[in-house]
Formats: structure tokens, sequence, C-alpha cells
């Protein structure tokens, strides 16, 4: 196996060193998914110019400020949907999605659906923090029950979404969920991800000490980070598990691997297919 | 007692929308409004407001709500910014077209792309047109004052228009000062209960924002554009009676220093208060310059507005946001047109300033009012100038 590039070489390869100190505040997880995805990138080991890096709106998103890929940041929510233009445009191109939770789950939910139900070649990568982190901390669709949110001072009503089961019912052929805690699997989850042929989503657990952790007494950023080992189980373990057992935790790892038709070589199929009909 | 409390301006609108005993709230978080609805979830929570909030999922859900709470006759409360405003556009007809009132603060922000969470006036540019009834305040006190007044003639059955107060991102809305709170028995004399007369009701079915053919959909429009320059009066009357009861006077179009000035400067929003230190340094340097202010920017005043620039022979726009490929700034096209007709008209000269949140400070409005008398000088100039540009674009009149 060749030896991997030392973090020295990821950071100065893959990132603008010269716009550092990040945005994102001391302790966030933000920092780690990025660089998790450097890392599988890296792995793989991809052509630098055929990598597109499609952003929303959000702490999460400002990830593509940092990193030298080539870079298109939309509307919040609208990432999907523009990643989508950009496969079809040019079927080519490794099409890399980051997105917040909210930008994904609320004001681009439409969006998370049809991606999914096309099965397009994306992969779009959640850094879900429970909250809407840049805007100060409201309560988003994956707030837990009764977290405290500034919109949700006593505890949260709604019920949050498992955005992994959104994802498989909405028709995604590849999604596993990650967290920043166990990095090396986030990476090789991410790696996978990206060489599945189809729509790949990632659920990725990672702290927002700032706006989340803090009002729902959750410690140290490193205390956050460490829950991370009770919250989820691997899904190896999660199958063996009964609902009991598995009460408040998440399942980790690769959640739904399958194959179906995806959707630009449809396109494709179908141009040919009325060309040589026509002709 | 009404008691003076430091308040920033959006916990003053917060206030008046506790005072004013709002039945919904829906509203999604972004920069820089999040105060209000965050300080708005906080008070129904800690039942201060006995109302619903409801934590939508975007600002087209956010509106698309409002138009549900008041179509059952709930007194309704939104507040957005910059690209939320944008989300909501196609709902921010709907709403007016309907003839549903409401209040929703605009915490003015500037547009993507390149994203900017700073202020300027293009978010509310871009519904100018859409049928509410608009007005900018400069200060925590306006703010607070023109939520209220809001849902007075907003509610009026001779109104039923749903009214957007706009209020400067960051310089206004997070900005604390002395804000006057009344005592709440004086409010609700001011804002009675409110009642929707077509509350959707089973026993009488009707339907709200059907399908309109052809035949009548040009009658539909025409009778909301008399609405809505109709409602100018009852706004008035709405602003004379609350300062009776409060103190504090309203105008469509506020002049400063006005007498004799041969050079009118024009503002709106936050803007208004720095023009006016700069006009006071002028006039006591023996200069014949004042300020007007459109306070009131739909219906558009246009009575009082020709009225305030009548004997002056130079108007100098300040826009905050770019007609991109028009006349410069969309007040300025505004307030051109609405001179055409005059038999005596000041020279207009446009300049546009503050964009995404770029600071126009005092030295800027007296380049304003200097370069603007040089134009006017020179004769009738036709194109914009931008304040502190860097690069070649500076001159875009000299193109
Ligand atoms: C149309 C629109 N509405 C609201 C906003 C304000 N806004 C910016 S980021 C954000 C939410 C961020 O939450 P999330 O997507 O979960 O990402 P995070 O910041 O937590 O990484 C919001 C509401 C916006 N930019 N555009
Ligand atoms: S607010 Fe939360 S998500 Fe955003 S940078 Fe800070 S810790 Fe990270």
């Amino acid at each position: 196996m060749p030896k991997e590039a030392s973090l020295s070489q990821l950071v100065n390869k893959y990132f603008y060193t010269h716009q550092f100190p990040t945005m994102w505040c001391p302790g966030c997880g933000c920092g780690t998914v990025a660089m998790a995805m450097v890392r599988a990138i890296d792995r793989l080991e991809l052509d630098f110019d055929k990598v597109i890096h499609v952003a929303g709106i959000g702490c999460a998103p400002v990830a593509h400020w940092y990193t030298t890929f080539t870079a298109l940041q939309t509307a919040h929510g609208r990432a999907l949907a523009s990643a989508t233009g950009i496969k079809l445009a040019n079927p080519e191109l490794t099409v890399v999605v980051t997105l917040g939770d909210g930008d994904c789950a609320a004001i681009g939910g439409n969006h998370l659906i049809h991606a999914c139900r096309r099965n397009i070649d994306l992969t779009a990568i959640v850094y879900n923090n429970f909250n809407y982190g840049m805007t100060g901390g409201q309560v988003g669709p994956t707030t837990p029950l009764e977290a405290i949110t500034s919109t949700a001072p006593y505890g949260n009503l709604e019920p949050p979404f498992d955005l992994c089961k959104l994802a498989e019912a909405a028709g995604a052929t590849y999604v596993a969920r990650g967290t920043v805690y166990y990095i090396r699997e986030l990476i090789s989850l991410i790696e996978q991800g990206i060489k599945h042929k189809g729509f790949s989503f990632i659920d990725v657990f990672t702290p927002c000490p700032t706006s989340f952790g803090r009002r729902n007494k959750q410690g140290t950023p490193g205390q956050m980070f460490k829950a991370q080992k009770d919250l989820t189980v691997p899904i190896k373990k999660a199958k063996g598990l009964s609902p009991d057992e598995l009460q408040g935790k998440w399942p980790r790892g690769v959640l739904v691997e399958k194959e179906a038709p995806e959707f630009t070589e449809e396109y494709e199929k179908l141009i040919a297919r009325v060309q040589k009909r026509s002709s | 007692m009404s008691c003076r409390v430091a308040l920033e301006a959006s916990h003053a609108v917060a206030e008046a929308v506790r005072m004013a005993d709002v039945d919904v709230i829906a509203a999604y978080p972004i920069t820089p409004q999040t105060h209000i609805p965050e300080r708005l979830a906080e008070m129904v929570a800690d039942g201060e407001l006995s109302a619903a909030y409801i934590p939508v999922e975007s600002e087209h859900s956010a509106l698309s709500a409002c138009l549900g709470a008041v179509a059952v006759g709930a007194r309704t409360f939104t507040t957005t910014a910059g690209q939320g405003l944008e989300l909501m556009h196609e709902v921010v007809y709907v709403a007016s077209s309907m003839r549903y009132p409401m209040v929703m603060v605009i915490a003015n922000r500037a547009l993507s792309a390149p994203l900017s969470v700073w202020g300027d006036h293009s978010d509310v540019m871009s519904v100018r047109d859409t049928g509410w009834i608009q007005v900018f305040a400069q200060n925590n006190q306006e703010a607070f004052d023109l939520v209220l007044w809001g849902f007075r003639v907003a509610e009026d059955s001779r109104v039923l228009t749903p009214v957007m107060v706009n209020l400067d991102g960051f310089t206004l809305s997070h900005v604390t000062e002395a804000v006057i709170l009344p005592e709440q028995e004086v409010v609700n004399s001011f804002l009675p209960p409110f009642h929707y007369p077509f509350v959707l009701n089973p026993d009488k079915p009707a339907t709200h924002g059907a399908f309109a053919a052809p035949d009548i959909y040009t009658e539909t429009k025409i009778s909301q554009e008399v609405a809505l320059r109709k409602s100018k009066d009852i706004l008035l009357q709405g602003w004379q009676e609350f300062g009776d009861m409060f103190g504090r006077h309203y105008r469509p179009v506020e002049i400063y220093r006005v007498e004799g000035a041969k050079t009118l400067l024009l503002t709106m929003g936050s803007f208004t208060e720095t023009a006016k230190m700069v006009i006071d340094a002028r006039r006591d340097r023996g200069e014949l310059v004042g300020l007007v202010s459109l306070r009131l920017w739909r219906p558009f005043p246009f009575t009082e507005f020709r009225q305030a620039v009548k004997e002056a022979d130079t108007l100098i726009v300040l826009d905050r946001s770019i007609s991109f490929g028009g006349q410069g700034g969309p007040v300025c096209s505004e307030v051109r047109s609405a001179l055409f007709s005059e038999p005596k008209r000041p020279v207009v000269v446009s300049f546009v300033g503050g964009l995404g949140g770029r600071d126009m400070a005092e030295e800027d409005f007296g380049y304003v009012l200097d370069r603007g008398r040089e134009v006017a000088a020179k004769g009738s100039p036709e194109l914009f100038e931008t304040v502190g540009v860097r690069g070649e674009v500076s001159g875009i009149r000299d193109l």
C-alpha cells in the first residue's frame, strides 16, 4: 500500500493556508470533516482539475473558502440543485457537495429527496451539528427532541429527521453515517462514497460547541467529540440489538450500498437511442 | 407609566410585537434579522406573549404559514432579510394580492453574489412593486413605533394590506439606543383587537386566491392598485393618531433644515441620521443645504414629495442599491420621474453608496453634497456615481 501523505503535505496541497485561521470556532468539528474529505480525495488520487466542490451556505459550507478545489458556492439550500446542473453538463467531473444539516434538510430538503430519487452520481457530505450553527443556533429539522436552541429555549418539540433513513427511502444508493470521533472510519466512508456510482449520502455527526454544545451543557469540545462514542453504534452491532437497546443510538458505517441505474448514464443512453432512431 | 429602556432595534421590534399581542409568528433565521425571532421565541416560551411561534424550514414557508394564519383571523408577524426576502418573493405578491394584513420587518441586507450579510437596500428594492405598504425606520424608536402603527393601518378595513417595516441591517438591527416603551393600555387603545372581515369559515364557504381568467384578472389587479393608493389617507390618519397618543409624529416625507435650501439631499433609513449631522455642520458654515428623507416608499407620496423639493435647485439622491443597466439608483429613477411633469423642478443628481455594508461616514456625505452640486452646475446629469468605489469604474458618469 502506498504511503499516505502527511498531514502537512495534505494541508499544503489542498488548503489556502494564507486564509488561516479559519472562521470556525475553536473546537468546531467542521475542520475535521473538511480534512477527512481532503484525505479521502487524496487517497483516490483524483485528477485535481476534475473535482468540483459545491457548497451551500452555513458554517459547514465555508469549507470551500479554504480548499483549493474549483468551487461553486450557491444560495442557502441550493447546492444539490447546482451540483446536478454541473454533473449533467459534464459527467466526467467528480462532484463533491458540502452541506449543513439545515442547508440539506430544511431549506434545501426538496433538492435532497430529488437528488436521491434520480440517483445522480454526486457525493453529498452533510456536516450534521443538530442546529443552524452559522445564524446562532436555531432549531432545525435535525435538532433532537427536547434539545435547547435559541428558538426553542425550553426544548425542541419537533421530532428530528433520521437523515440516512430519509436518503435511503428517497432512493440514494450509498448511505453512510460517520462521526468526527471515528476519523479513520469517516475518511473511508467518504472515500467509498466518492467511488460509488450513483447518489452517495454521508451524514457526519460533528460538534458545534458554540451554538449547540453550550446551550445543551455538553461540556468541552473534547467531551463533545468523545460523546459520539456513546451516541453511535457500528451498523453490524446495531443489527444485533433490539429496538430498546438501540434507543437513543445511531447506527454508524455504511448503511446502504446497492447498484441502480445512474442518472447521467441513463441520460446518455437515452440520447444515443433517440439519435440512432432518427438517423 | 411608559418607560425608557436601552434596547437594540431588533429587541425593540420584538417588544412592539409583544405589545401588539400578536397571535402567530412564523420565521426562518437569517443574519442580521436573527435577534428578532430569537427574542420572540423566548417571549412565547416564557409566556410573556401568548402566541404560536412556528420555526418553519424556510422563508417561503414562513410567509406561507402567515397567509394561513391571517386567513383564519390571526394577528400575524414575520421577519426576514436579504436572501430570505428573495426566497419569499413569490408569496410576497400573494400576501398583498389576497389583501392579508400583517406586518413583516426587514433587517435590510445586500444580495448574493458575492455573499454578503451586511446592509444595503437591494432586498427591499426587489419587492418594490409587490403591493405592500413599505416604510423605513431611521432609529430604534421608529422601529418600535412603525411596527405598532403597521398593525393598526394594515388591519384597517379600508386598507387590508400588509405592511413592511424596513430597518437597516446591523447599523440599526444590532445597535442599542434608548427606546420609550408605552403602557400596555395606551397601546390597546391605539390598536384595537384584529377582526379580519373575510375569515375562512366552514359555515360560510368561500375560497381565497382562486384562479382568475383574463376577463377578471385586470379588474382584480386594478382594484388592488386603487386600494393601495387610497390607503395613503388612512396611513396619514394613523400617524396623526399615533402622534396624538404617543407624542411622536411621523410624515411620509420627513424634512430637516430645508428653509431656504438651494440643495437638498435625499436619504432613506439610518443614513438619515448621519446626514443630519453633516447638514448641521454645513448650515453652520452658511451653506444653504437641507435634507429630505422618504419614510413612506409605497404607496409613493407624490404630493408630499413634490411639495418638499419644489423650492430647491438641486436634489441629490443617495441610493443603497443599483438598478443594473438602468438609471443607477432605483429611488433616484422614481424620484426623477415623479418630478418630470413639474413646471419647476430641481436638477436631480444620483449617487449610490453603502453597498453591502460599506460605511458611509460624515466625510462621504460631505463629498456627495459637494460633488452633487458640482455635477448639477455642469448641466443635466444622466448617470450615477458610486461613492468611494475603487478602480476604473469610479466615474461611471464619465464613461
Ligand atoms: C434564503 C436564506 N435564508 C436564510 C439564510 C441564513 N442562513 C445562513 S446559514 C443558515 C443555517 C445554517 O445552518 P446549517 O445549514 O445547519 O449549517 P451550519 O451553519 O450549522 O453548518 C441560515 C439560516 C440564508 N443565507 N439564505
Ligand atoms: S457556530 Fe458551531 S458550527 Fe459554526 S463554526 Fe462555531 S462551532 Fe462550528
